[in-house]
Order: structure tokens, then sequence, then C-alpha cells
């Protein structure tokens, strides 16, 4: 006797909490495998999942195992020209014949590498871990505006088109169990009663002791029904309540320096800085608004294909950028309802005059109403007077002003983090 | 040639449905019967295949408790499976009653029938018959209790922290193998009784051990009485002595080692028996299918392609192929089988001289006998014939560091025949392939220190991990663990401990 039974359907990743311990035990090697492929790969496809590879010496699960030597006599088949007797060196490094080899194949003497892919969710779970966005909280707390109307349970009052189908017919339900029971307990006896006596031979039914039940009966009956099938207070209602809801809005700015002295190097740097930024606010926001500024000496907004992927040239005045910014935060940004970020990247050229505005302009305009302002600077050569200008703006809003310096690629991600690592003080 | 019969087959497509698998079944399971195959009711499942890789990355059960290690299995076989690799197994088959076997779906009717014949006939009726399963064992408990390991593990990992128990589980893991009783019968348990008692031993297993750990003052000890060792016999299953005598363990890290010590026990028959099952199933696939063949229930095309598998599976590549990676149990075992029933119909001069018990007897009755009362060990040094040596070309390698050669020791010829079918019995014995680990003493009155006994076989050393695995005894243990390697004149050759103070090297 045989049942066969269909188990397709069932719970599939069964493994899925195994796998995840796995991952957690080897966090550490995971990480570094990210690292290294934000290095490596070009950022755009840094969505993708990605393979990381441990050595497998790391994740070996030791046994107790005999090693080489000794005596062992080992059988193997397909003997071909042997005959007893017969002597020859051992074989360099294994291979068939050699005496004990088929043992030690069992415990992965090779340094071959354990490989696998964890998915993009996965990797880039890795990839922003410890990061948050600076006072995010805060603002969620805030400046909650909004209202959304959540269940609270039942209330005993309310409108009619609230009215709890269910639950009041449960309650009046309930209502006459407990009115009626005794009533009914009551009945019962009495029929039991009747049934007895109906049992008799008719000959010897007393009669009037029937009438007598029969009329306790009916006169019970009619009480218990004069209980009503619903009642006032067995209505219930639907409880709504409105509850706040922190805005969860954000906007992100990128404004960059397409002037003729940032090179295509340059340039690709910055991007992948935004693109990260985005990724990254991406996961902390559900709904977020891009605003892509570019300048050289006009600033002009634009859309995402032609911020990351148009050519300009010419000279550099920053401040235009940083009025279109202020500009447009007036315009469309009410930090009331939104959370506000803004990231910058130049290369540190700016024309001479200027650079005392945009610090004016940053401090009256922008920094009061922003979450985070983030300035990266990307060059190899001495710093010029932005970067000197923006160091006194750091000391004067250390919460919300940040800056960083980036020469090559690959401290793009390091940067990234500086900027946006955990930070317990002043979230409060 | 034969004669020509009406064929009327099951199924002629190559899909496989309900109603077929079901058609199969009823018809293997009635010339399975014939033949005599006692065996527990199938549950068969069909599951996917990536259902099929969570079954391989929990040790083929339905169930069990979670682990990184298992994790690290399943992204393993995922990784290998999908980048085609590796195929996946054809099916598993699990010792419970009722017996329960996967059919993966992608496989065609034909494979089903193949995996309905073998596993769920042939490694079934293993599972019923053979002693050792018999003896160590319960099929009809084995999925309640790994449901109970499973939630008290979760449990532990509640209250304790999941790394906690992981590193627990990790020394646990390390000394699996040595988790078993090899002579001692346990005593079967049901999942309710198995959790009454878990609550009873709570409370009462730190009140044993302060029999052992004692600091009420005792009467003056003579020298002879401090040579005493504890335990007085050395004791083999270390994982069992670690749960009743570690002095600083916690009950349900108690719990937790008997857990793996027990599913060890359960999968430690499977161990000594791999030759054989396999033998034993594929034997009868063979036989069952060519039953139905001969009756006329499948078709030529089904044989065919029956008949590929089959053969692939019992390919032997030579010693020098790249391929070679030790006997293919489903060889020798099938092989093996095949021979037992040749010998009992077409015995020849040589059989008969060998075998002069089984020669000419019922064949179905003999391979009963050797299904049910033999291990892989056994088994080979009684039924291996001078005729399958010569077609398998069996030989014998002797490996011995203390001589610059190799020597080829045995041969498939007259003068090797014993020799060669002695040493391949020993090369499936349990306690040959991994070193004979025992407790040797617990420094009682001392440091508390506990002394471990590699007794050496053949002079082969310890592997290179030991030192590893001592961390993780250690680490169960919670005071100093020493390992000596001694050798049968009682000579300490090399000894490790845990933590290293130096290695000691006495030669």
């Amino acid at each position: 006797m045989s049942y066969i039974i269909d188990r397709r359907l069932n719970a599939k990743k069964k493994s899925t909490v195994n796998r995840q311990r796995f991952l957690r035990r080897y966090k550490q090697h995971i990480k570094r495998a990210v690292e290294d492929a934000i290095h490596d790969r070009s950022i755009s496809d840094i969505e993708r999942g990605g393979e990381v590879t441990i050595p497998r010496r790391d994740i070996s699960e030791p046994v107790f195992h005999h090693g080489q030597g000794g005596r062992q006599t080992r059988v193997y088949p397909g003997n071909k020209e042997f005959v007893t007797g017969d002597e020859f060196q051992r074989p360099e490094g294994g291979g068939g014949g050699g005496g004990g080899q088929g043992k030690a194949s069992n415990h992965g003497e090779g340094e071959d590498n354990f490989t696998f892919t964890i998915s993009q969710d996965e990797f880039l779970d890795f990839m922003f871990e410890d990061l948050e966005l600076p006072y995010l909280v805060r603002k969620q707390l805030k400046d909650a505006t909004s209202f959304e109307t959540r269940r609270a349970g039942f209330t005993t009052s309310g409108s009619p088109e609230k009215l709890h189908i269910v639950r009041s017919l449960r309650a009046a339900h309930a209502r006459r169990i407990a009115l009626g029971g005794e009533d009914r307990k009551e009945i019962r006896a009495l029929r039991k009663e009747l049934w007895a006596l109906e049992a008799l031979p008719a000959s010897e039914v007393p009669r009037e002791q029937l009438q007598a039940l029969r009329d306790q009966i009916a006169e019970l009956d009619k009480k218990a029904r004069r209980l009503p099938f619903i009642d006032d207070f067995d209505l219930r209602y639907n409880n709504l309540v409105r509850v706040p809801v922190p805005s969860s809005k954000a906007v992100m700015f990128c404004v960059m320096d397409v002037s003729g002295s940032m090179t295509q190097s340059i340039k690709d740097i910055a991007k992948r800085f935004f693109i990260l930024l985005y990724l990254f606010l991406e996961r902390n926001y559900k709904q977020i608004e891009l605003v892509f500024v570019r300048h050289h000496t006009h600033a002009k907004e634009v859309d995402e294909q032609e911020f990351f992927y148009s050519r300009e040239t010419g000279g550099t005045i920053v401040s235009s950028a940083l009025q279109m910014t202020a500009d447009i935060i007036d315009a469309r940004y009410s930090p009331a309802d939104w959370n506000i970020y803004i990231a910058q990247a130049s290369d540190g050229d700016n024309w001479d005059g200027d650079s005392a505005a945009c610090s004016e302009i940053l401090g009256k305009r922008i920094l009061n109403k922003v979450q985070y302002y983030a300035y990266v600077e990307i060059t190899t050569g001495p710093h010029q007077n932005l970067w000197y200008e923006y160091e006194g703006l750091q000391e004067k809003f250390p919460d919300s002003f940040a800056m960083q310096h980036i020469t090559d690629a690959g401290e793009i991600y390091p940067v990234f983090r500086k900027l946006f690592e955990k930070r317990t003080e002043g979230a409060a | 040639m034969s004669t020509v019969k009406e064929r009327t087959p099951i199924s002629t497509g190559s899909e496989w449905s309900f109603d077929l698998i079901e058609a199969y079944d009823r018809e293997i399971g009635r010339v399975a019967k014939n033949f005599g195959l006692d065996t527990y009711p199938n549950q068969i499942e069909i599951i996917t295949s990536e259902q099929m890789m969570d079954a391989y990355a929990s040790i083929g059960m339905p169930l069990n408790y979670s682990h990184w290690s298992f994790g690290k299995q399943f992204v393993e076989t995922d990784q290998n499976y999908k980048r085609g690799r590796m195929g996946l197994a054809y099916e598993i088959v699990i010792n419970s009653n009722p017996c329960i076997a996967y059919l993966m779906e992608e496989n065609t009717i034909t494979m089903q029938a193949l995996v309905i014949a073998h596993a769920c006939y042939g490694h079934n009726s293993f599972f019923k018959g053979n002693y050792l399963f018999r003896t160590w064992t319960d099929a009809s408990a084995i999925i309640d209790y790994l449901l109970f390991a499973k939630n008290y593990i979760s449990e532990c990992e509640e209250r304790y922290g999941v790394d906690e128990v992981e590193q627990l589980l990790d020394s646990c893991h390390a000394l699996m193998n040595y988790g078993v009783n090899r002579y001692k019968r346990p005593r079967p348990l049901t999942a309710a009784e198995e959790k009454e008692r878990q609550m009873a031993r709570e409370e009462y297993i730190q009140r044993h051990l302060n029999d052992l750990w004692n600091t009420i003052p005792r009467k003056e000890i003579t020298a002879e009485q401090a040579e005493i060792r504890y335990p007085k016999e050395p004791e083999e299953n270390l994982l069992y002595f670690i749960e009743k005598n570690a002095p600083l363990l916690e009950p349900w890290q108690r719990e937790i080692l008997r857990i793996v010590r027990k599913i060890s026990q359960y999968f430690y028959p499977q161990k000594q028996t791999q030759v054989m099952n396999e033998g034993w199933a594929t034997f009868w696939h063979y036989t069952l299918l060519h039953q139905l063949y001969d009756e006329g229930l499948v078709t030529d095309g089904f044989m065919m392609e029956f008949l590929h598998s089959h053969s692939s599976v019992v390919y032997q590549p030579p010693f020098d192929s790249p391929y070679f990676n030790g006997i293919n149990p489903y060889t020798l075992g099938y092989s093996m089988m095949t021979d037992i029933r040749r010998i009992c119909e077409n015995p020849t001069d040589e059989d008969r001289e060998w075998f002069p018990d089984i020669a000419g007897s019922d064949w179905i009755t003999t391979l009963d006998n050797a299904m049910r009362n033999y291990k892989d060990e056994s088994f080979i040094l009684q039924f291996l014939s001078p005729k399958l040596m010569r077609e398998l070309r069996l030989f014998a390698i002797l490996d011995d560091a203390e001589r610059p050669t190799l020597r080829v020791d045995a041969i498939h010829d007259e003068s090797g025949y014993r020799r060669l079918r002695e040493e391949l019995s020993a090369q499936y014995n349990l306690g040959n392939r991994e070193p004979n680990i025992q407790v040797y003493n617990v420094n009682v009155r001392g440091d508390r220190s506990l002394t471990l006994r590699h007794y050496m076989h053949n002079r082969q050393p310890l592997g290179e991990s030991t030192q590893e695995v001592l961390k993780h005894v250690h680490r169960l243990w919670g005071f100093d663990v020493r390992l000596e390697s001694v050798t049968p004149d009682n000579e300490v050759v090399k000894s490790y401990q845990c933590p290293p103070r130096e290695a000691l090297e006495l030669t």
C-alpha cells in the first residue's frame, strides 16, 4: 500500500533560514567581497547581485581523521598489468594509484575556493550596512503633517456606515444565551418530564399533569421569545483613528560642475558618487525625488540623462548653481514637507571672486533648510579657495554640512561611508 | 525466440502522471511481494528540484534544525546545480515508517518507475530487514524526534541567543562521528516520552554530576585509590561522555549534545551498509523491472531508457581513469548481489569449493539472509567470489610510510583471492576508517582535565585538523583537554593539548 503525495506546492524556500545563518556567519568575508566589487565594477551594474568567494579552509568543519603515513592497504579496481610483488614509486601529488589518496580526497587538501552568489538585495544590504541618513529620525517625528486613518478595534457607538455586522450579531447571540439560559434549562427539564409521561401507556397518563406541564412550557417559551433578537447595546462599530504619519518624502539635489576643468574621469567619479547616494536614499525613503542641477558659468536644471551623459564646457561659477538650488527649494520643496539632501561634486575650481558668495548663499538660504549637505571635491591637485571657504562653513554647521576629498575612484566608497556613517550624537 | 505474448504496456510515452505512478507502484509492489520483499508502507512524494536541494541541505531529512553548515551545503548545491556542474540524485529515501521517498518532477515516467522500484521496494525492504537498522534506528519515531529537536533548538536560540547555540552545535558536529554507541543498544523512545524525559533530565542531571565533583571532604586517599581512572573503562562515545560528565554545561546544552548524538546514531547504520544497501536496491530495481518486462507491462523503449541509466549507475571507472573516485558502492554491491544469485542458480566447481553452503541453494532465501544479517564489512568477507574479483580486476596496494616504494600486495589470482577479500573488507570497517579515539581519563581530583586516547591503527597518525577539533572538545568540556596517540604497546607517540602549551613530540 502506498500513498502518493504531491509536495510541489509546499513551501519552497525551506533552506532560507540556513542560508541566512551562513551569510551571517561569513559577514566579514562577504563585506570584503562587496567592497571589492564596488571598486572593480562600473557603478551602473552595481545593483546586480554579486559573487562572493571564501577560502575553503575558512569554512571547513574539522573532524578527526587519519593523516598521511603509517601503513595502509587499499584495494583498487581495473588492474591492467600489475602482478603481486611489483614495486613502484609513489606518484607525485596523488593520482589514481597513490596509496591513501582515496582518503585524502574526502578532506579536500586542495585550496580551491568556495564561491557563491548573493542576490541584489543582499548585496545592497551589505553595501549600506552601518550607514544611516543623518537626522532622519528627527525629521520624521517633528514634521508630522499628514494623517492616516487606521483601524483600532471596535466601539459601541458610531455612525451606521461603520456598523460591524458580524460583531454585532455575535454580541446579540451572547446576550441571548446569557439572558435565556435559565429558562431554557427549565424548559429542557420540563420537556424530559413530559416525554417520560407521554411514553407511559395511554391508560395511565395523568392528563391534568400533562396539561400543566404543557402550559408551563408554553409560558416559558413565550418568555424566552420576548428576548429581543438584537438590541441597541449589541451594536458594534468599527473604530477608526487618525494617526499622524511622519513625512517620508525626500528630495535629493545633485549638483555637479561640468565646466572645462572637469575631465571625463572626474565626472565619472562624481557620477558614481551620485548613484551610490541615490541607491542609498532609495532604501531609506518610500518616495524620493531627484533634482539635477549642473553648472559652468550658468546653472541649469536638467534631467537624469542629460546630467550624466551630456558634455559641456566653459568657466566655473559655483554660486550660480547654489542660487538655483535655493530658488528651487523655495519654489517647490518646503522644508516642512520634504527631507532635503544635497550632494555637490566639483573639482574645487571656482572663479576667484565667487567663493565668498557661495558660502553666503549656503549659510543664509540653504543649510538651515536641509537635512544634510555633502560636498565632495575630486581632485589630485592642491585645494583651492572653494575648499577653504567651505571649511569655514563646516565649523559653523557641523551637523548638516560635511565635506570630503576624493582623489581616485577607489576612494568613492570609503568616502561615501565616512559621510554617512552612523553617529550617535546629534540624532536625538 | 521468446514466446510471443500479448503486450499491454502500462504506458507508452515518457510523461508521468499521478495515475501512471500509481499504476506502476501497484505493479512493482505486486511483483516485489511475489519475490518476498517485506517493506514498510510507502509514502511517495513528488517534489521539485528546488525542494530536492532543500532536502540535500538538511541531510536528506524532511525537517531538521537550523545551522549554518546546512546553509553552506545548500548554497554549494544550488551553485553547482544552476551552473550545470552536477545533476541531482533521482531520489532520496528516508528510513522511516511509512518510508518516505522523494521523486523529482523533472523525471520521465521510466525514471519514476526505476526510482519506485529502487527506493520504495529496494531500500525500503533493506531498512526494514537489515539487523543494524532494526537494532539502531526506530523508523516510526525519527520524524517526531526531528520535530522535537528542531523545536527544542529554536527555543534555545530564543532563550540563549543564536550565536551561543551555533557555537555549541559547531562543536557537537565536530565530534558527531564520536557520538555513537557501537555496542550498546539504545532504547527506542517516542517523541512524547522524549519530551517528558528531557524535563526530568534537566533537573536530575546536575545532581548526578555533583557526585563526581563533590567537594565534601573525603576520607584520606591512598596512593592506590588516586591511581584509579575515571571512567574505569575507556568510553568510545565522546559526546555521551561529555553530555553526562562535563562539569560546566547547562542542562539545555546537554540536551543539544544529546540531540546531535541521537541523530548521529540514527545515521550510523547507513554508513556501515552503503555497499549492501545500494547493491540491494540496485539489484532489485533491475530484477523487478525485468519481471515487468517479461510480463509485457513495459515497452522496449522503456527498457532501453532504464538500462541506459542503470548501466551508468553501476559503471566503475578503473583506478587510472580521471573519473576514478574510489570503488563505486553501486557497482560492488550490485555485482555481488547478482553474483550470489548466479552462485545459487548456476554454480561452477570453483563456487562449490568456495561457497559450499550456498552453491545451488534457493537464491531468494540466500539473498534475504545476506541482506538481513550482514554489514558491508562482513558481507564482503563472506560473499565476494573469486569470479567477481577477476571481473572487477581488483588489486591491493600496500603503502607503508617506512618503505620508499608502493607494493602490489595481492591481485586477482589464486594466491591473492583471500588476501584481497580481507583487505577490501577491512576497507569498509568503520573502525579502521575513522581514527579510534576514546575517553581515557579525567583528572577528577586535580585540574579536571580530560585525556583522550587515540589508539593507532597500522601506525596511522591523525590528520592536520586535529588541533581544531580539540578546540571544540575544549569548548564542550570547559577544562584542559589532552589527546594522546598510543601504539598498541601503550607507548605514547604524540600528544596534543588544548589550550596548547607546547606541542610535545615524544618519539
